[in-house]
């Protein structure tokens, strides 16, 4: 299982890496989304799925899945949310501002070049 | 009292709070911001001294023992920088209120600074591995709001590029963290240590040495990772660029010392070896850039990756002198780089360019600028009398006794760079004849930017001439990084 989890990731990472290096920002941002899912991913397969059940006490239940990493995962959720939500906003800013989405032009600057 | 250690992350976080409110009102939000900076300040002292008296300060949050809840560790390093970052946070924010501009001031740029403290403050202060990226994230997104408050062309442009970075190198260190916690199963900085001594730091730990060595190189900027700070920097007004240079690579420098002193000490041949070439490849980037440009902010910006890779060199030998080396320069480094940003910044105000080549004669109209200019640029250059020398010394000493004689004499060389480079500085803007001056000056701005950066300079030089007050502080933080077990001993055993 384990193995298999990790060529997802491996493939989110590639997707993620190749969205990333093209010129359209939105796509950039979908890859930083696809990023950040490969690195929860990441994070609940580094540990482990043993276990059977979900970390909640019940009578009766004695083997528990890891309960960190799952509390790390929520808290790398919500902080990439707002990141993403900032970023979205910001790409939309700068659309209405410099008139274009292709990074190959958001080079330079006033004085030079 | 324990709970002590927490003030100077609450306080900034509570002072930012209330600044959110009232954010029409410059009387309140100035005032307010100063309270909370001074308050901090006299914690951050108090902190300073019971560290000094006690041994570090552990607070392990809600009474879990050690390993199993979120420890918070003050020890003199974390004390010292904490200490620092306030103290130039405040010279900042003072700067500020004559060159950041009433919008800014009036759409939230003051809760921004205070929480770009409370990350800071955290993240020297934490002692939990995954919580030091929760502080990351929160100096990272204040930030990324100071970087684009204003929402100017170029703004706008490279904050999208920064936060790109930023978000890349987050994700990095995510994984990182994942991959660390599949091999020693604890998030605890100490209880990791521990961990990796038992097993003896086999391949995949140094496999996650250098992961690390990335995400912190993105962040403090080392020699491949540096590309995105140059422009990054030099879009933000001066105050915001002042806090950002003196603050936020720091972070990433003293993330790097603390998990190569820390965690991975088992296999410095390699490690520390590639530590040792990326912080000579740095200055000689830094160098170059330094050197390349004519425009002023460019060539100081230059200077902070410069100052990264010599710290980085005294981090990498490993052994005491160096230690005390990096430590002393460090926090020169912080504030030294905070006063020469102001310092330009006022030239840039008078003279209404960047470019080096259209500026001339201030050194007529403004000597006192031109001669605190000059004190700060020999105090970069480190200059016997002033900041930067003790920190240099001990570095190179550092070296010479860890046997890299070569790497030691090209450090000293690099000085000589940075100081033509800041030199030219003075030399084009503070000499020769009469250049370009801006129209609108107006006296009392010009006061409000030059008290505070007299006052940082001034600072800087009882750093300087004070060394011995400050050096048994430096020495207790040195002793700190070259026996990690003082370190695990007042975590795990609950050391005072």
């Amino acid at each position: 299982m384990e193995i298999i989890m990790a060529f997802v990731c491996g493939f989110l990472f590639m997707a993620a890496i190749y969205l990333i290096l093209s010129r359209s920002l939105l796509r950039i941002i979908i890859g930083t989304g696809l990023l950040s899912h490969g690195a929860h991913l990441l994070i609940i397969t580094m540990g482990g799925f043993g276990g059977n059940n979900p970390p909640v006490l019940a009578d009766g239940v004695t083997e528990y899945v890891d309960p960190l990493p799952q509390a790390l995962i929520l808290t790398a959720i919500v902080i990439s949310f707002g990141v993403t939500a900032f970023f979205l906003v910001l790409a939309y800013r700068s659309y209405q501002e410099l008139k274009t989405d292709d990074m190959t032009q958001m080079k330079g600057s006033e004085d030079h070049e | 009292m324990n709970n002590f250690l927490l003030l100077p992350i609450i306080i900034p976080f509570f002072f930012a709070m209330i600044l959110m409110f009232g954010q029409k009102n410059l009387k309140y939000q100035r005032i307010t911001t100063i309270l909370g900076l001074i308050i901090s300040i006299i914690c951050a002292f108090a902190l300073l001294f019971n560290v000094k008296e006690n041994g570090p300060q552990t607070l392990t949050l809600g009474s879990w023992p050690a390993p199993f809840g979120i420890t918070m560790v003050s020890d003199m390093l974390s004390a010292l920088l904490v200490l620092t970052t306030l103290v130039i946070a405040f010279f900042i924010v003072w700067y500020g209120f004559g060159s950041i501009g009433k919008e800014r001031e009036r759409f939230f740029y003051y809760p921004g600074v205070m929480f770009i403290l409370t990350g800071v403050n955290g993240a020297f202060t934490t002692g939990d591995i995954f919580n030091m990226f929760v502080f990351f994230e929160v100096l990272l997104m204040a930030s990324y709001l100071l970087i684009v408050l204003g929402g100017e062309k170029s703004q706008l442009r490279e904050s999208i590029k920064y936060i790109l970075v930023n978000v890349i190198s987050s994700a990095l260190f995510v994984i990182t963290v994942a991959y660390l916690y599949s091999v020693v199963g604890t998030l605890n900085m100490a209880d990791i240590s521990v961990k990796i001594a038992e097993i003896n730091q086999p391949g995949i730990v140094t496999v996650i040495a250098v992961l690390f060595l990335l995400v912190f190189g993105m962040k403090a900027a080392i020699f491949p990772l540096y590309f995105w700070l140059p422009n990054a920097y030099a879009a933000p007004p001066i105050p915001v660029l002042a806090l950002f240079g003196a603050l936020l690579t720091k972070v990433g420098v003293y993330a790097i010392m603390r998990t190569y002193t820390l965690f991975f000490t088992h296999d410095l041949a390699f490690t520390h070896e590639l530590l040792l070439v990326l912080a000579i490849l740095t200055i000689i980037a830094g160098s170059i850039g330094a050197l390349a440009h004519f425009d002023v902010k460019q060539i100081i910006i230059y200077n902070i990756v410069i100052a990264v890779g010599v710290i980085l060199f005294g981090v990498a030998q490993m052994n005491e002198a160096a230690l005390e080396g990096a430590v002393f320069y460090l926090v020169h480094d912080m504030i030294i780089k905070a006063a020469l940003f102001m310092l330009i910044g006022i030239v840039i105000y008078i003279t209404g360019t960047t470019n080096l080549r259209q500026m001339g004669g201030l050194m007529k109209n403004y000597p006192a600028l031109g001669w605190f200019y000059l004190i700060a640029a020999l105090g970069l250059a480190g200059v016997p009398p002033l900041s930067g020398f003790i920190g240099k010394l001990l570095i190179i000493q550092g070296g010479f006794e860890a046997g890299n004689t070569w790497s030691s004499i090209f450090i000293l060389a690099s000085s000589l760079v940075v100081l033509l480079s800041v030199i030219r500085i003075f030399i084009y803007a503070f000499w020769g004849e009469q250049g370009q001056v801006s129209n609108n000056i107006n006296k009392t701005t010009y006061n409000i930017m030059f008290y505070p950066t007299v006052l940082l300079v001034f600072i800087s030089i009882l750093y300087g001439v004070g060394t011995e007050f400050v050096v048994p502080f430096i020495d207790d933080a040195a002793k700190l990084l070259s026996d990690p077990s003082i370190y695990t001993d007042a975590v795990l055993k609950g050391g005072n």
